[in-house]
């Protein structure tokens, strides 16, 4: 198989031209930013830093980072760079926890946008011949439009179906030939259950690769989605902040991390307790500084999710530095008796279980000063016995095996099918019922 | 010479049983003989009924979990010592009983036992040679 490149010559230049092209861009955007910026230069001058201070990369370090409240701080427009006669569009995250964060492209951020999700999707093997089914949801969600625009770019044909309508969703993959699905992992799942219920065999349909991101998922979530769908499930990075889906894709020649349009998006690890920059190739918070964008840059933005880079090379050719899948998020980090629990890592270990469904919920609680967890698991048909000593030991073992990875124990409880509440979009993996 | 049996997972919340029994009402389907496993976290019930392969269709469909195991069904003289002399044999041929239910039958002189054993052939093999009478799923639905 020869490895498909959008812009082969930025993506396999040698390190030291990336550099070299990146340093060019970060002096630029930290003049402009300081210069149109009010916010910025505050924070700047806070910290004594003046733009002529970067003179190598490693002086992105100097400057002080951007949390998701400057951006509420600064609601809606605070931050943008340019007049709004040349802001072209405006995303939003939902604002679940507070005041929505606007985000604002010019005519050449939406260019930019297309151009590394059209690099994304030639990462995952599609062409201007692929018909690309994009359930990313349409809106406000940077996922449905920054998708669709890259499909568009990459001269494939774009089926915008969007979130929701799920058996109208299957008809149009049999109907039109779907042969690249974009969504969130966790309606893939859901897709693959209504083809079941719907007797449609995933193998008559044109569907080759999956596209998945915007939210955490689990290598063997991974396993699941490609053996329920007959698929290759490939893993897409990107956060509306940043600018949308494509800041970082995996490639076909490898499972482990994806590439980050570095020439674009300039990332970090740091230590989410102390801001430390990481030593390469540990764990930490995942921090992006935005080299092109115009409407809204932005310098040193965490972004919560926890990841490593790759620095080794990988098959593909691609000289991009790669990101590990992300595990999870700082503040999905939940905390229980001390102990630091990812959704994920529960993920891990139901998956890694025989018949257990990808369908589960963590239940969080206070009973008097102790917290206790509970993992509520739906009984399939694989797992169901007329036996109860049957069903005791699953649930026994699944407590086990938890308690063994995560260092803190729960209780599993079984449930009845379909009771937890199926995806759309993004899987509401946590109920936290205490009162702090 | 096994029956099949129906069996349903059951969450522990109320109303659940009542949604069974009234799903199979509404299909018309006769339940012959029932018991309850219940646990303080779940409950499993299981079922002896006169239309198995509907009976599991309208189960699903109503987005319960549904599982189809093998049961013996022994025909025994409605009297003190009935119970008592199956399980005789069954230990003699060292064999352990999962779980057992029991009803009478509509005459009142035989009682019916439902067991799931560890060995199922074994089991059968022991109750034949002692010259018990085994009912197959038609002969009970029959009773």
């Amino acid at each position: 198989m020869t490895t498909l490149y959008w812009e082969e010559e930025i993506e396999t230049l040698p390190r030291v031209g990336l550099e070299s092209i990146q340093l060019t861009r970060l002096k630029h955007l930290v003049a402009r930013v300081y210069a149109t910026v009010a916010p910025y230069r505050a924070k700047m001058d806070a910290a004594g830093v003046k733009p002529a201070d970067i003179q190598r990369l490693t002086d992105l370090q100097k400057l002080p980072f951007t949390v998701k409240n400057d951006l509420r701080d600064n609601y809606p427009f605070g931050l943008f760079t340019v007049p709004m006669d040349q802001v072209v569009r405006v995303h939003a995250s939902s604002g679940t926890t507070g005041k929505p964060t606007v985000v604002g492209y010019t005519k050449k951020d939406i260019k930019t946008w297309a151009g590394v999700m059209a690099r994304a999707l030639t990462c995952a093997g599609a062409t201007s011949h692929d018909m690309i089914h994009n359930a990313y949801g349409y809106g406000l969600f940077t996922g449905g439009l920054g998708a669709h625009y890259g499909v568009e770019r990459l001269g494939a044909t774009v089926i915008p179906v969007s979130g929701g309508n799920t058996k109208r969703q299957i008809t149009i993959m049999q109907d039109f030939r779907s042969s690249v699905l974009l969504a969130t992992p966790s309606y893939a799942l859901n897709l693959a259950d209504a083809m079941a219920e719907m007797g449609v065999n995933p193998e008559t349909l044109a569907l080759r690769v999956g596209i998945f991101g915007a939210e955490p998922w689990s290598e063997n979530m991974r396993a699941e989605v490609e053996k329920k769908l007959g698929i290759r499930a490939v893993d897409i990075y990107g956060l509306s902040e940043v600018i949308g889906p494509g800041v970082a894709m995996q490639c076909l020649e490898t499972d482990r991390g994806m590439h980050i349009f570095e020439d674009h998006f300039l990332p970090e690890i740091i230590d989410p307790e102390t801001g430390e920059v990481l030593p390469p190739g540990e764990k930490g918070e995942l921090v992006f500084t935005t080299l092109t964008k115009e409407a809204f840059p932005l310098i040193r933005y965490r972004t919560k999710d926890i990841s490593r880079l790759i620095h080794e090379k990988c098959a593909c050719g691609r000289t991009m530095v790669r990101m590990e899948k992300v595990t999870g998020r700082t503040d999905d980090m939940l905390i229980i008796r001390g102990v630091n629990v990812f959704p994920s890592q529960v993920e891990h270990v139901l998956m890694g279980t025989e018949g257990v469904e990808p369908h589960y919920q963590i239940e969080v609680n206070r009973e008097g000063n102790l917290d206790t967890m509970a993992v509520k698991v739906e009984v399939s048909e694989a797992l169901f016995s007329d036996e109860v000593k049957t069903l005791e030991n699953l649930t026994r073992k699944l407590q086990a095996d938890i308690k063994d990875l995560l260092g803190v124990s729960c209780k599993v409880q079984l449930v009845e099918p379909r009771t937890i509440q199926r995806s759309e979009g993004k899987a509401q993996r946590v109920i936290d019922k205490r009162k702090l | 010479m096994l029956v099949e049996q129906i069996a349903v997972f059951l969450e522990n919340k109320s109303g659940r049983l009542a949604e069974i029994t009234a799903t199979l009402a509404y299909h018309g389907i006769n339940i012959r003989a029932l018991s309850v496993a219940d646990t303080a976290d779940f409950g499993i019930l299981r079922l002896i009924v006169d239309n198995v392969e509907s009976a599991k269709k309208v189960l699903k469909g109503a987005g319960f979990t549904v599982g189809i195991t093998f049961v013996v069904a022994v025909e025994v003289a409605d009297r003190s010592g009935g119970l008592s002399q199956v399980l005789m044999t069954i230990e003699k041929a060292r064999i352990n009983v999962e779980y057992m239910y029991a009803f009478v039958n509509k005459s009142g002189e035989n009682a019916v036992l439902i067991f799931r054993f560890d060995d199922m052939d074994k089991a059968i093999a022991a109750l034949r040679q002692d010259k018990f009478t085994i009912l197959s799923g038609e002969q009970i639905c029959a009773l």
